[in-house]
Parts: C-alpha cells; structure tokens; sequence
C-alpha cells in the first residue's frame, strides 16, 4: 500500500458519473451553439418549425440540467473528500464521446431526427462527426483503464 | 419631479414592511440573515425600476423595452423576493396562534394545488404563451387595466414559481426534488420553444413592430430567461447538496 493521500472512501463510480453527466452536457451544448445556433446546419428535429424548435428547447433545457447537476455532484464528492482521481478526465470524455457518437449514430441514422449538414456529401460529415465521438470515447476509455489500475497522472 | 407611481409605492411598502420585520426579529434577539434581507430589498429595487418611468416609455414604445420589462417583473424580481423568505420573517413576527393558523392556511387544499410546482409552471409560462402567442398581447397595450393585471400576474405567477421549485419559505407539501427539477427541465425547454417560436414567427402579431425588434426582443425572452432559470436551477441544487451533507452527517462513513 502507498502512504499517498488517495481518500480511502473515494467513490470512483459516481466520480465517473458526474464527470460523464459534465461531459454530457458540454458536448450537446457544443452542439446546440455552434451546430443549431451559429452555423444553423440543423435542428434537433428537422420536421416543421414549432416541432423542431421545440425539440431545441427540450435539448436545451437537458443539457443546461446535466451540467449543473453534474458540477453539483462533483462539489458534495469534493466536500465530502470522495472524489476519486483519475476518473474525472475519463468520465467526461466518456460522457462526451459517448453523446457524439449517439447522436451520430442514433439520432442521425437510425432514428433520422436530423443530418448533420444539407448537402450532397453528407457522409464525409458522418463520418467527421462519428469519428471525433469515437476518437474521444476511445481516449476516455484508456484512460478509464489506466485509472482502475491506479496509473492516472493524479493518483501517483 | 421623480414621483413614485403605484407600482413604485407597493414596491417601497413591501420593502418597509420587510425592513420592520427584520429589524422587530433580530430586536428579539432572533437571527435573520443579511443575505435574505438583501435578496428582498434587491428584488424590491427590481420592481421600482422596471416601473420606472423610463422603462415604461420604451415598453410603451417598443417590444425590446417590453420584454425587459417583463423579465425584470415576472422572472428575475420574484427571484429576489422569494428567496428574502418573507413568509418565514412573517412567521416570526406573528403571535403563535396566528402563526399557527398560517402555517393551517399554506398547508390547505388550494393553496397546495397553486402551488404545485406543476401548477405554478402552467400559471407561470402558460400565461406567457397566451400573452405572445394570441391577440392579449395587442389587447393589453389598448386597454390599460388589462395591461397592469397581466404585470400583477406575472409577479405573482413568478414567485409562486420560484418558490414551489426552490424557495426557501416553509412549503409543508412541497414535492420531493426530482419531482421539481422535472418540471424545471420543462419550464425551461417551454421558455426556450417560446422564445424560438418569437423568433421565427414573429410573434405577438399586429403589434406594429419591425421583425428586427421582435426577433431582438425574442432573443431577450431566450437569453434572459434562461438566466433566471439557471439560478433557479442552482438554489434548487444547493438545496439538494445541503440535504445530502446533512444526511452523510448523520451517517458513519463507509469503512475503508
């Protein structure tokens, strides 16, 4: 056993989830802004106007909870000296790269709420928007790994 | 001269009133503190302002003046006041008997179906549907009396709002957390629709109003809002969190 200061009563499972409900939220405000907001590529339901603007509402109004639920959560782990490092950085990627590809996947593809973008080569899109989810799931799982094993960067 | 109007005169009553309860509590050697105090008075100076008699112009005038106006009254006034908690200051300044039966009267019937967040949320943005979405909104500016009860609505729509999700006053039969955060994802993805919906319908109609100012007044409504929803949002958290350390006080930690 180390004689480092690591809290013996962390709790890494919810320091996971309240960083992933951080990530959660960030990416589909990312998304909100930049996608439906500046750029106005798409909606979150592209079928008439109110249905559509609605669901930018609902969409809206999740990610501005999560973010705060989540940043609530991660100050009672911090007060109550749980917060278990090395699972914050993975939690929110997981939790953003996981958003991403669902959207990419789910919402795009399979349910087809929306695209990405209204043009003819939308699946250089698809792929772009898939891909960066992957890439980010795939970093926030290895440093999952490396953090269960006790090698991430604050647990030395 | 700067002479108060009516809404400037309650304004200052509610906010004496208020002073001479605090100032009667901690007279008695209670505690009352000074941040409940403040909030009160702010959310007082916020009426007195959005009565002012330059706001009123431009929201006489213009629709952006009118959502500031709006804002100001319904979301972020009631905000001030709800959480100076005066029912609780009320309570402390009342005889016991009297005390006693206000507490009867907050725990009856209507007053729990008001003021059910749910309730409270259909009063709150419901009432700003039917204002921008149909004609009352070109009514109210003809018809002055119907103008001041939909302002005297949306104050007290707003604060029975604020206070079913988050206020600090007793509320015997509030609903458990999840229940109110619930219907603030609600309010909150309705008052987003609703601004959007301003937006690209160009909506309240017939006002006269060139689609810039409506669409900058509906980004206002978005914008501001969700402001105010945002600090709702974060009293109701805080709540949760002191609930929960109160409740890892009371138990051992886990062994580790």
């Amino acid at each position: 056993m180390s004689s480092l200061p690591y809290p013996s009563h962390a709790d890494p499972r919810r320091t996971l989830l309240a960083s992933a409900l951080i990530g959660i939220g960030c990416m589909a405000a990312v998304d909100e802004i930049i996608f439906h907001q500046l750029l106005a590529w798409h909606h979150f339901v592209d079928r008439d106007t109110a249905f559509a603007l609605a669901s930018d509402g609902v969409l809206h109004a999740i990610e501005l909870v999560l973010l705060v639920v989540g940043f609530f959560m991660m100050i009672e782990l911090h007060g109550a000296g749980r917060q278990a490092p090395g699972y914050r950085g993975p939690g929110f990627l997981l939790g953003a790269g996981g958003v991403q590809v669902f959207d990419g996947v789910v919402d795009h593809k399979i349910l087809r709420l929306h695209q990405v973008r209204y043009v003819d080569d939308l699946w250089l899109y698809d792929i772009a928007w898939i891909g960066f989810g992957v890439v980010v799931l795939a970093i926030g799982w290895l440093l999952l790994r490396r953090a269960r094993r006790g090698h991430a960067a604050s647990q030395r | 001269m700067f002479l108060p109007n009516v809404a400037q005169w309650l304004a200052l009553l509610a906010a004496t009133l208020y002073l001479a309860g605090v100032w009667r509590t901690r007279h008695a050697g209670k505690p009352w503190s000074p941040w409940r105090s403040a909030s009160f008075i702010v959310g007082t100076i916020t009426l007195a302002v959005a009565f002012a008699a330059p706001v009123n112009a431009f929201a006489h005038h213009d629709l952006r003046g009118h959502m500031l106006q709006h804002l100001l009254v319904g979301m972020f006034a009631p905000l001030g006041l709800v959480f100076g908690a005066p029912m609780s200051l009320l309570l402390r300044n009342l005889a016991p008997a009297r005390a006693r039966a206000t507490v009867t009267l907050l725990g009856s019937m209507p007053v729990r179906i008001v003021s059910h967040p749910l309730s409270a949320a259909l009063l709150d943005i419901g009432g700003m549907y039917l204002l921008y979405l149909t004609p009352l909104y070109t009514q109210s500016i003809a018809t002055p009396w119907l103008h001041h009860v939909i302002h005297l609505h949306f104050v007290i729509s707003g604060c029975l709002f604020s206070w079913a999700i988050a206020g600090p006053d007793p509320a015997p039969h509030r609903p458990r957390w999840r229940t109110r955060l619930g219907v603030l994802i609600l309010a909150i993805a309705t008052h987003a629709t609703l601004g959007k919906l301003m937006y690209a319908w160009l909506l309240p109609a017939g006002t006269g109003a060139s689609p810039g100012e409506i669409q900058a007044a509906a980004q206002w409504m978005y914008y501001g809002g969700d402001l105010a929803e945002l600090l709702l949002l974060v009293a109701l958290m805080q709540q949760w969190l002191r609930e929960r350390q109160r409740a890892a006080r009371g138990k051992p930690l886990p062994a580790g």
